[in-house]
């Protein structure tokens, strides 16, 4: 008994220093406070769905509206090209992505600045904040998840066996990549508070040279790699074919996005912890 | 056994960017209109020799030994607050180190976290997560966690509905709960009614004597540092100033604290939360200070953004607190105050104070519905008043007893 305590002890040692080194992970750490992971995305959800029907209908009413409105400017007046699929669930499955990559940057970037009061207060790792306040940004594309199954089985689509196969990677990458860009302008919110005017701005452009309402194929089939350097082009590209079903996966773009996507989270990743433990000095 | 241990703790802060954000507008225009300039503040930043650093903490030693309390006490600004964050982790230190066994748990604010629409019963599962409880934790102490704070009926209530008593109530029972083997304090005894620091204090002790815990407490109460800490450390403006035997410390700490202040001109404004304190001054008429005067205390302060706050004077007489006033009731403060200048202006009349030592206190806080404290100054102004002989005659010339003694109307009326 008294040997298991000791061991305890042990093992629970601290130290404070000036400097962790950023590329160190500690995993036991985060081991321990896996609790308040799991209450911090609970008191998100918790609150956002407060008003049950209000904030599922939201969830859906949201990609709907915008899927309406684009259809029928995009679609119908702008006549933009969908590779013969129905521009409604062509426009849909990209919103769906676009809006999970697009509300957990947003909810990332701010992140550290909203939770002010915590941060200044009480120590746990920081990673724990932009982590969490994805998972709702998740249920609510669970939620607007089903409108497209729905419209699959209205337009009849079947998704392709690798399609199905590949949909936690196509979330996983969209995640990831929400995580990579929000911590670079999370970390920075927290020095620079005008970054928050920025985000809005930025997100605005990145629609547009996302495939979100236009197809990739309205890009030469030689330079179509570069679309990848934004991670979310070789992801929505993928998906419209593989959940769809309607044509082989782009291998190149999809594997180009990938390697940006690790570029963008080590980059975001090392200039967080760059700010991480000065985070309570500053805000 | 030895439980925490800081070898050369130091910690540099530059004045002017201490809690203070930049917009990148600024650092941009700076940066294209005097590049130089920039250049050359980005290269003493590298070098480490800039002239415009200053030293918060500097040189601190000390160990603590496991089941042992030790108090930190010391002036405004002597540097208590970050040594307890750098205990806590929430801001490295500049040099040395510190050795931790155990979990360490701290205290800095209670309430920590809790979220207005979420209801007692939720809060209590979040708060103390955010304190660093494990999830079968707070399970087994729930119930006893609810019967301490007293809130029973409205435990399904979300917290927004709260009064303040009834919420500083709930967050610090979560507080006093938490069983990590290192528990960090600051002064968060100043709230709540005196019925429930009561409580607070006999909840501290107890965890303290019975339990074997190690405590770091930090507190201008010195009744409260006097009966639980066994050892002390006296800060002054960033070194050790005194460290041992904790009734020592605390008798030179007010040997060298009582005399009177009468003006509170800090050299660095202290800010929290975006509010700065950046002066404060006790008015009164004529030349001798006596308890016949009316005092005015009168503090300047600098919001640096939009707040909704409530202002409470604290009144202590030698170490007891006397009184505590609070604008709660007069209503300009539930409206949104514009980022500016503001001066607080507290009236104590004559006749109410009770002769003797003693020293204001300045607490402001959130009245967005949380009362999180945002600033918390205690010993602002120090003065010793006098006796006016008003109320003396020839019988009775000791001094009066209470913390306050105001002159009644009285009346003998005979019923005959």
């Amino acid at each position: 008994m008294n040997e298991v305590r000791l061991l305890l002890v042990f093992f629970m040692e601290i130290i404070i220093r000036p400097k962790n080194k950023w590329w160190q992970i500690d995993w036991k750490e985060l081991w321990l406070f896996r609790d308040l992971f799991y209450f911090l995305s609970w008191r998100d959800i918790k609150v956002k769905y407060k008003q049950t029907i209000v904030g599922v209908l939201w969830a859906v009413f949201k990609p709907i509206a915008t899927m309406i409105v684009f259809t029928i400017f995009f679609g119908k007046f702008a006549k933009m090209p969908s590779d013969g699929i129905p521009y409604p669930i062509f426009v849909y499955t990209g919103l769906l992505f676009w809006n999970l990559f697009a509300t957990s940057l947003s909810d990332i970037s701010g992140t550290f600045v909203s939770n002010e009061r915590i941060i200044t207060k009480v120590y746990f790792p920081r990673i724990i904040l932009p982590v969490s306040s994805i998972i709702t940004n998740f249920v609510d594309f669970l939620i607007a998840a089903v409108i497209l199954i729905g419209m699959m089985i209205v337009y009849g689509y079947t998704p392709s066996l690798t399609g199905i196969l590949l949909l936690p990677v196509f979330i996983i990458m969209t995640v990831l990549a929400a995580l990579g860009v929000g911590l670079l302008f999370g970390s920075l919110d927290v020095k620079y508070r005008d970054i928050r005017y920025v985000l809005p701005f930025f997100m605005q452009i990145l629609i547009f040279i996302t495939p979100v309402i236009y197809p990739v194929s309205i890009v030469s089939e030689r330079f179509r790699w570069i679309l990848g350097l934004n991670p979310m082009a070789g992801v929505i590209d993928a998906v419209r074919a593989g959940i769809l079903g309607v044509k082989e996966i782009d291998w190149l773009l999809l594997g180009v996005s990938a390697i940006c996507l690790l570029v963008y989270c080590v980059v975001g990743y090392v200039f967080f912890k760059k700010v991480e433990r000065y985070f309570a000095d500053v805000i | 056994m030895i439980v925490i241990e800081a070898k050369n703790l130091g910690k540099k802060y530059k004045i002017g960017e201490r809690e203070r954000y930049l917009a990148l507008r600024d650092t941009l225009t700076f940066m294209i209109k005097h590049p130089f300039k920039w250049l050359r503040g980005k290269l003493a930043d590298i070098t480490g020799s800039g002239t415009n650093d200053y030293w918060a903490l500097k040189d601190i030693n000390f160990k603590v030994e496991k089941g042992e309390v030790l108090g930190i006490i010391g002036h405004n600004g002597a540097g208590k607050s970050t040594l307890l964050k750098i205990l806590s982790q929430i801001t490295p230190p500049t040099t040395g180190e510190i050795r931790l066994n155990g979990r360490a748990g701290s205290l800095l604010e209670v309430g920590t976290g809790f979220h207005p629409e979420l209801t007692g019963r939720e809060n209590i599962y979040l708060n103390g997560a955010i304190l660093g409880m494990r999830k079968k934790e707070i399970e087994k102490k729930f119930d006893e966690i609810v019967e301490f704070s007293g809130i029973g009926e409205f435990l399904d209530t979300p917290v927004k509905r709260y009064s303040s008593g009834m919420y500083v109530r709930l967050a610090f029972s979560v507080a006093a709960h938490l069983e990590p083997d290192i528990l960090i304090i600051d002064e968060v005894l100043a709230v709540g009614d005196a019925e429930f620091q009561k409580k607070c204090l006999g909840k501290m002790e107890e965890v303290t004597s019975k339990e074997g815990r190690t405590v770091l407490f930090v507190s201008h109460n010195m009744n409260a540092v006097r009966s639980l800490c066994h050892k002390a450390i006296l800060l002054n403006k960033g070194v050790i100033e005194r460290y041992g035997d904790c009734n020592e410390v605390v008798d030179a700490y007010i040997a060298g604290h009582q005399q009177k202040n009468l003006v509170y001109s800090p050299s660095a404004p202290m800010e929290r939360n975006g509010i700065v304190l950046s002066g404060a001054q006790l008015f009164f008429e004529g030349d001798e200070l006596n308890n016949g005067k009316e005092l005015t205390f009168k503090a300047k302060i600098e919001l640096k953004k939009g707040q909704k706050f409530a202002a409470s004077l604290f009144v202590y007489r030698g170490e007891e607190l006397a009184f505590l006033a609070s604008n709660f009731h007069d209503c300009p403060m539930n409206e949104e105050l514009k980022p500016g200048n503001y001066e607080l202006v507290f009236t104590i009349p004559p006749y109410l104070l009770n002769p003797g030592f003693h020293s204001l206190g300045l607490v402001i806080s959130d009245h967005t519905g949380n009362m999180a404290q945002l600033l918390n100054v205690m010993n602002v102004i120090q003065f010793d008043l006098s006796d006016d002989g008003a109320r003396r005659n020839s019988r009775y010339q000791l001094g009066w007893s209470g913390a306050v003694s105001p002159l009644l109307k009285t009346k003998i009326i005979c019923l005959d």
